[in-house]
């Protein structure tokens, strides 16, 4: 009982803070920002899945991220495919890429995936800069319309494009949260967080490891993917910066600093990251400094990541 | 966890995402990479903008009217220069936005831009920007077609048939290359050898001698900024190549022919803007006042030299101020109009006209054709 309302409590909260924080909203920009941070969001959930629950740390999820928004800039104008199939197709590839990837790695132990993955982002971010015929290079690409907004305008429903995309972006989040909280229930997902517990003793008890940890990988990457492309679509332009580096790691510290172990947590990091950049313009050149010194303190007086910490706290029970 | 969650999730999102904004009587926005791969392009950018328009308000301001700058550093991220547009149009509400230093971050504010009908001037080079022509976006940097054309034509001049091409890598480099490569047949040369480097590579020997060994080759193009065409450059000399090599208006600075070395950069060509020949310009020529206050305010606030990316900026502020004392109001869609009908408006990188056709109003003139002479630029006639 008391596990199921976690579940429905969780998804509530997220439900009411999307429904209600609009009408605070004193200018059409905060739902930009908030459809952000609801991307942020999807892409940090499925850090959650494989970090928090798995133990696993991949530095190359915005790789996925870049297969995902270029799928949606090049599959409608090549294949012809609707840029809603184009998010289908580019998770489908992003799931068999992490298959292939994780497959060999996932049956070690330790940081091998980190590596890995480190590599596998490098690369697809080099291959979106240098195939210009086809990527248009560090430049960007266009994307195309995703065309819901007209049809829900015709439809009786007419909303900016910033309102459609922060309903749009709100609603894959909660999807997003409520199948990875319900991953967290069953049997998987208990198997997830029983290995990144001990893998020996997860190995003990009839559990296939790498079985398990090539799920998750699989699924965190769909995560990302999907983020990509609702990123694209959203922009109805991309370039490579989608796919480098430094967004991995944001991905990563946005999941690390909110709580990797929980799906509210790792939104409330997105929240945060995204955020600060907005709210410190002002202190433009200590931005980096700003955020180094907010990870360095959350690491070490915060070690669950800020939400959960926080909640700890609150609830006055130590462990 | 439980059903303790607490309400601090937006009463935090609103206190942050708050910021003040002080009232003035014409907005300008801002969007530059002042930070970042690009930093070099937007922070003289960030700095010129700033300068003139403190300038300018301590002379009156527009039409009597104080202007306000409202300045944000996207780093180079498109994503990041997309959010900043949509904050400067929709919560600082700004009347013009200047900016989007590279040619992603303008692709990205130019759709924010258009979908409000707010006037753009964007300070990216690619042509994609102002082709098709969209009603609200103008630019001012010439494209890099433009400058491949200046340097085909220069070729001609010499008789030149069958070069070789070096490019970078990086979005200059490789933009510039594509450009080249499409307008080079209408100059009947013929491009023998095309070699690239990554803009981290600390050697091009390997490519440079591939080029000087294909048969034929009567001079050298390479189009590339920051480091890498210095490291060309030298390596170009080290290897003794005779031929002509040229440059491309990416490095039109004194700094390149510093990291090059003075020795090393004699006789290389490339197209630059009157701004990097102040001084041996023509007492007569139009652009001359414009080029030397500018160069002289820019050297004297911040103790570095002046360069091609800082005019843009600078020009893309004197077209926003043309139009407005023109217009006679700060509204929008009058200094839209007005930004179309630019007509002879001399700036640090050409001589400004615009039509409903052309929202670059920049011709090959604009362009210079420079040379590295006893280690200084000058002016090839």
């Amino acid at each position: 009982m008391p596990r199921l309302t976690a579940k429905s409590a969780t998804l509530l909260v997220l439900a009411a803070l999307i429904a209600v924080t609009p009408f605070f909203f004193p200018s059409g920009y905060y739902y930009r920002v908030g459809a952000l941070i609801f991307v942020n969001g999807l892409a940090v959930t499925g850090i959650v899945i494989l970090t928090g629950y798995a133990g696993q740390i991949s530095l190359g999820h915005a790789g996925f991220a870049g297969i995902g928004g270029y799928a949606c800039a090049l599959a409608p104008t090549h294949l012809g495919l609707h840029p809603s199939l184009a998010v289908v197709l580019g998770a489908a590839i992003s799931g068999v890429l992490a298959y292939l990837v994780g497959r060999p790695i996932l049956r070690l132990k330790g940081y091998y995936l980190a590596v890995a993955t480190l590599g596998f982002g490098i690369l697809v971010s080099m291959v979106l800069n240098n195939e210009r015929q086809l990527t248009g290079g560090p430049d960007g690409i266009a994307v195309p319309e995703l065309g819901l907004r007209g049809l829900l305008k015709d439809w009786g429903l007419d909303l900016t494009n910033g309102q459609f995309w922060y309903f749009f972006c709100g609603i894959a989040l909660l999807i997003g949260a409520w199948i990875a909280l319900n991953l967290h229930q069953s049997p998987s997902g208990r198997a997830l967080r029983a290995l990144h517990g001990s893998e020996i003793a997860a190995g003990t008890v009839g559990i296939d490891v790498a079985r398990v940890k090539l799920q998750a990988f699989v699924i965190s990457a769909v995560y990302a993917s999907v983020a990509g492309s609702l990123v694209a679509l959203q922009n109805k332009f991309i370039t490579p910066d989608v796919a480098g580096f430094m967004h991995s790691i944001e991905m990563v510290t946005m999941a690390v600093l909110g709580g990797a172990g929980s799906v509210l947590g790792a939104i409330f990091g997105a929240g945060i990251l995204t955020l600060l950049p907005q709210a410190l313009t002002v202190f433009a050149e200590y931005e980096q400094l700003v955020l180094g010194l907010v990870m360095m303190l959350v690491m070490i007086f915060l070690r669950e990541g800020l939400l959960p910490s926080v909640l700890r706290k609150l609830r006055g029970r130590g462990e | 966890m439980k059903k303790t969650l607490t309400t601090t999730v937006p009463a935090a999102l609103i206190a942050l995402g708050l910021a003040g904004a002080a009232s003035a009587e014409i907005k300008i926005g801002a969007s530059v990479s002042a930070t970042g791969p690009a930093a070099f392009l937007g922070d003289p950018e960030a700095k010129t903008l700033e300068m003139l328009v403190e300038e300018t308000n301590a002379k009156g301001g527009i039409n009597g009217e104080q202007i306000a700058l409202v300045l944000y550093d996207d780093g180079g991220d498109a994503n990041k220069a997309r959010t900043f547009a949509t904050r400067l149009i929709e919560d600082d509400e700004v009347q013009a936005i200047i900016g989007g230093t590279t040619t992603g971050t303008s692709m990205s504010i130019l759709s924010v831009a258009e979908d409000a009908e707010i006037p753009f001037i964007s300070l990216a080079g690619a042509i994609d920007i102002i082709q098709p022509v969209k009603p609200f976006t103008f630019k001012t940097p010439h494209t890099d077609r433009m400058a491949c054309q200046k340097i085909f034509e220069d070729m001609q001049k010499s008789g030149i048939q069958k070069i070789g091409m070096i490019s970078g890598t990086d979005g200059f480099g490789a933009s510039m290359q594509a450009q080249c490569k499409d307008v080079v047949g209408e100059y009947g040369i013929e491009i023998a050898a095309d070699e690239t480097y990554d803009p981290k590579d600390a050697d091009m020997t390997a490519q440079l001698t591939k080029i000087r060994n294909t048969a034929g080759v009567q001079a050298v193009l390479n189009p590339g900024f920051g480091q890498g065409p210095s490291i060309v450059t030298r390596n170009y000399r080290q290897l003794g190549i005779e031929l002509p090599l040229y440059q491309s208006h990416g490095v039109a600075s004194d700094g390149f022919i510093e990291l090059a070395g003075k020795a090393a950069a004699e006789g290389v060509r490339l197209p630059g803007t009157a701004l990097l020949v102040a001084d041996l310009l023509a007492e007569d020529d139009p652009q001359k006042p414009v080029v030397t206050a500018y160069k002289a305010a820019f050297e004297g606030k911040f103790k570095e030299p002046v360069g091609t990316f800082g005019g843009y900026a600078h020009d893309g502020f004197a077209l926003l101020v043309d139009a407005v004392t023109r217009a006679g109001s700060a509204e929008p869609a009058a200094i839209r109009d007005a930004l179309e009908q630019t007509s002879g408006l001399a700036g640090t990188t050409g001589i400004y006209t615009m039509s409903p056709e052309d929202h670059l109003g920049l011709d090959l003139s604009a362009f210079r054709m420079l040379e590295v002479k006893d280690g200084s630029w000058s002016i090839v006639e």
